[in-house]
């Protein structure tokens, strides 16, 4: 998917004298995120321009611990505003979501507008500016959960959610998260369980609020779990 | 299918195979030794470019070719995994992440030594975190075997490597987009040309090479068997195996490595177990939720391979198929694709931000029964009006999921709003005049 063609020749290492230029006064930004055409054009925020202000770090409380990570996370990178996204989960898991607090903390240590953040937090599905809880049930309500009729799975955890007072979790119904060989499934912190009936539930959710690991053995992973390839049919029922 | 045929899932119930021990036993970095301390660069991406392997991703682009657009000398070069598998239906790079991560790890390197580089990155869908852990794990274990890192295996050739993790985005699979999200931005795909590979089209503005996970695991096996018996399984055009993922309406789920060209009956039926007692496939999707549907007759003899299922108006994509039985309404199903795509749009193009958006609306009014004739037109309109006009294929993969089930199945479309019409009708006589409810209809209200 190349042009044939290719660019006209140019280095883009940094210590090329074009690129050297543009470096000047742009702190913490290497000269790769400047766009060659049209420059500037999508570059979200320019911290030299605009009202919009770069929080000093002298100025934000920033717990050590959380200012360490976004910080190692920077340094994995050529560019260290790819760690955006990873300083983001770091903040959220820090404070169970992104308030206005943790999006400044994470401004100042990147160096980087709050507004610039935000924009990212409200793009992708798993950041969080409301507290919607530290853990998650996302049920997979997608095509092929669709097919197995995953909405009275969601149905039911939603219920049972709250007639057992489930607490700090956000329920959703969540597009395809991959693991339609579990169909219906739903991800709970991370750990894939399926495949579901709206009868497991009460159990899912009552393990979820004891501390307990929902559904031993019918995580994705778990020892006993179908292996690849060769699962067992999942329930299957008439459509209505 | 034989034992003899897998390649990619051939160790894949070993226990243990996640961890460097494991795979090493089982032959695993010998492939990277041969490319790196007995092949030049050029070697190696001429084995891939005779292989034709082709992007398992969803574009089916010739993967050496690819890698041959990259410039090398003076610039620096970026070898981008693309693991963020979040098409519906799509579980086969789970799979092969959760499993066997150090052959994508390998295939990975091979690649990045043909092309020269000088960073290695896995972007990951956000939602796989026990995949992601286990990633950063082998790469860690790469680390210490030498196989990345300064002075890969003695030959003087550095690399780093990291496992980065998205949050949620099925529009940063889409290559420019992921460039854009891996930068730290919004996943907004990019104007091309450039391309990824040029001079300041990749990453970092630096040439990169994006290639799916499968793509990649399929490299080692090229070079360590070499080009011609790679070819022995697979078609002329479509070499080589497939992993295909298969659910929806059928008995077994999951992943299964088929040799290119088998017939869409020996998957759904043969390997998947077919729908459900009494139930008849009405239709598939044979390349993910993007791909256009064939229904039963005319898809399930169908070979499966790149150049068969593009001859017949749809695509073999990522090689996920999605299996609709006769007992399911197609107007939900193709309603919940739709929001799908909705969901995902990010909203930097008209015709997909607004065409999503209209789609499900009129396919809520005919899942409801609000529709009028001419919904159905202009829901035809509306998905040739997405196709060709935006800056990426997301809108075009809805357009063509839907528009192939509104053409093949347009009686059922206003079949189905039909039925839905009259049992409004009939609910609201029952609701305003109860009486009267036994007594013809009184029209649209
Ligand atoms: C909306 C959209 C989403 C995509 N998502 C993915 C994805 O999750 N994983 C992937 O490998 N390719 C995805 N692709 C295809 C990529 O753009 C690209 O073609 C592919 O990564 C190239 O790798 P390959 O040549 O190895 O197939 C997507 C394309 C589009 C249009």
């Amino acid at each position: 998917m190349a042009d044939r063609d290719g660019h006209p020749n140019g280095s883009v290492r940094a210590e090329h004298p074009l690129v050297a230029d543009r470096l000047v006064g742009l702190d913490r930004q290497v000269a790769s995120t400047k766009p060659s055409v049209a420059a500037g054009w999508d570059l979200p925020a320019d911290p030299d321009k605009g009202p919009s202000v770069v929080p000093q770090l002298a100025d934000v409380d920033v717990p050590p611990e959380l200012q360490d990570e976004i910080e190692y996370r920077m340094s994995l990178y050529p560019d260290p505003r790819s760690a955006v996204m990873p300083a983001l989960k770091t903040a959220q898991r820090h404070h169970g979501y992104l308030p206005p607090l943790a999006i400044l903390q994470v401004a100042a240590v990147m160096k980087v507008t709050p507004a610039y953040l935000s924009s990212i937090a409200s793009f992708y599905d798993m950041f969080n500016e409301e507290p919607l809880g530290r853990h998650y049930i996302y049920v997979c309500t997608s095509v092929s959960c669709h097919l197995v009729n995953a909405k009275r799975v969601y149905d039911a955890i939603v219920e049972a959610a709250e007639k057992l007072g489930l607490e700090d979790t956000d329920v959703r119904a969540f597009e395809c998260l991959g693991a339609c060989d579990m169909q219906p499934m739903a991800s709970v912190d991370g750990r894939y369980v399926g495949p579901l009936d709206p009868s497991d539930a009460p159990e899912l959710v009552l393990a979820l609020r004891e501390g307990r690991v929902p559904l031993p053995g019918r995580g994705l992973d778990d020892p006993d779990h179908m292996p690849a390839g060769a699962g067992d049919p999942p329930p299957q029922e008439e459509a209505p | 299918m034989t034992e003899t045929n897998l390649r990619l899932l051939k160790d894949i119930d070993e226990p243990g195979l996640h961890t460097i021990d494991v795979y090493e036993r089982r032959g695993g970095y010998s492939a990277l030794r041969r490319a790196v301390t007995e092949l030049e660069p050029d070697e190696v991406l001429e084995q891939i470019s005779e292989a034709e392997l082709l992007g398992r991703g969803g574009a089916a682009f010739a993967m050496g070719m690819k890698a041959g657009f990259v410039p090398k000398g003076d610039t620096d070069n970026y070898m981008l995994v693309n693991a963020d598998e979040s098409e519906p239906g799509a579980f086969k790079d789970r799979v092969l992440m959760q499993k066997t991560p150090h052959l994508l790890i390998e295939g990975c390197l091979i690649a990045a030594r043909a092309i020269d580089a000088v960073q290695a990155i896995i972007y990951i869908r956000g939602e796989y975190e026990h995949q992601a852990d286990i990633l950063e794990r082998a790469v860690a274990e790469a680390y210490e075997r030498g196989y990345v890192g300064k002075d890969i295996l003695g030959t003087g050739w550095d690399l780093e490597f990291v496992v980065h993790r998205g949050a949620g985005a099925y529009i940063a699979g889409e290559e420019m987009a992921l460039l854009d999200s891996l930068e730290g931005k919004r996943a907004h795909p990019r104007m091309k040309p450039p391309y990824p590979a040029n001079v300041g089209g990749g990453v970092y503005q630096g040439p990169t090479l994006v290639n799916n996970v499968e793509t990649l695991c399929n490299v080692p096996y090229i070079i360590n068997f070499g080009v011609e018996e790679y070819r022995k399984l697979g078609t002329e055009q479509s070499t080589g195996t497939k992993v295909v993922s298969v659910s929806g309406n059928v008995r077994r789920p999951g992943n299964y490595e088929v040799p290119m060209g088998v017939t869409c009956r020996e998957i759904i039926y043969g390997l998947a177990g077919g729908p459900p007692e009494g139930r008849e496939v009405k239709c598939f999707l044979p390349g993910g939720s993007s791909s256009p549907a064939l229904t039963g007759d005319e898809g399930l003899d169908l070979r499966f391979d790149f150049e068969t299922l593009e001859a017949a108006g749809s695509m073999l994509g990522s090689g996920s198929v999605i299996v609709v039985d006769d007992s399911q309404p197609l107007v939900p199903f193709a309603l919940r694709l739709a929001e799908f795509y909705r969901h995902e749009s990010c909203g930097k193009c008209v015709p997909c931000r607004e065409g999503t958006n209209w789609t499900v609306k009129m396919l809520e009014r005919i899942d409801s029964g609000e529709a009028t004739p001419m919904d159905f037109e202009l829901l035809a309109q509306v998905q040739t009006n997405i196709i060709g006009n935006c800056l990426c294929l997301l809108g075009d993969s809805m357009a063509m999921a839907v528009g192939s089930m509104l053409e093949k199945f347009r009686d059922e479309f206003e079949r189905h709003a039909e039925e839905a019409r009259a049992r409004n009708e009939a609910a609201l006589v029952e609701q305003s005049a109860p009486e009267l409810a036994a007594a013809p209809s009184i029209g649209p209200m």
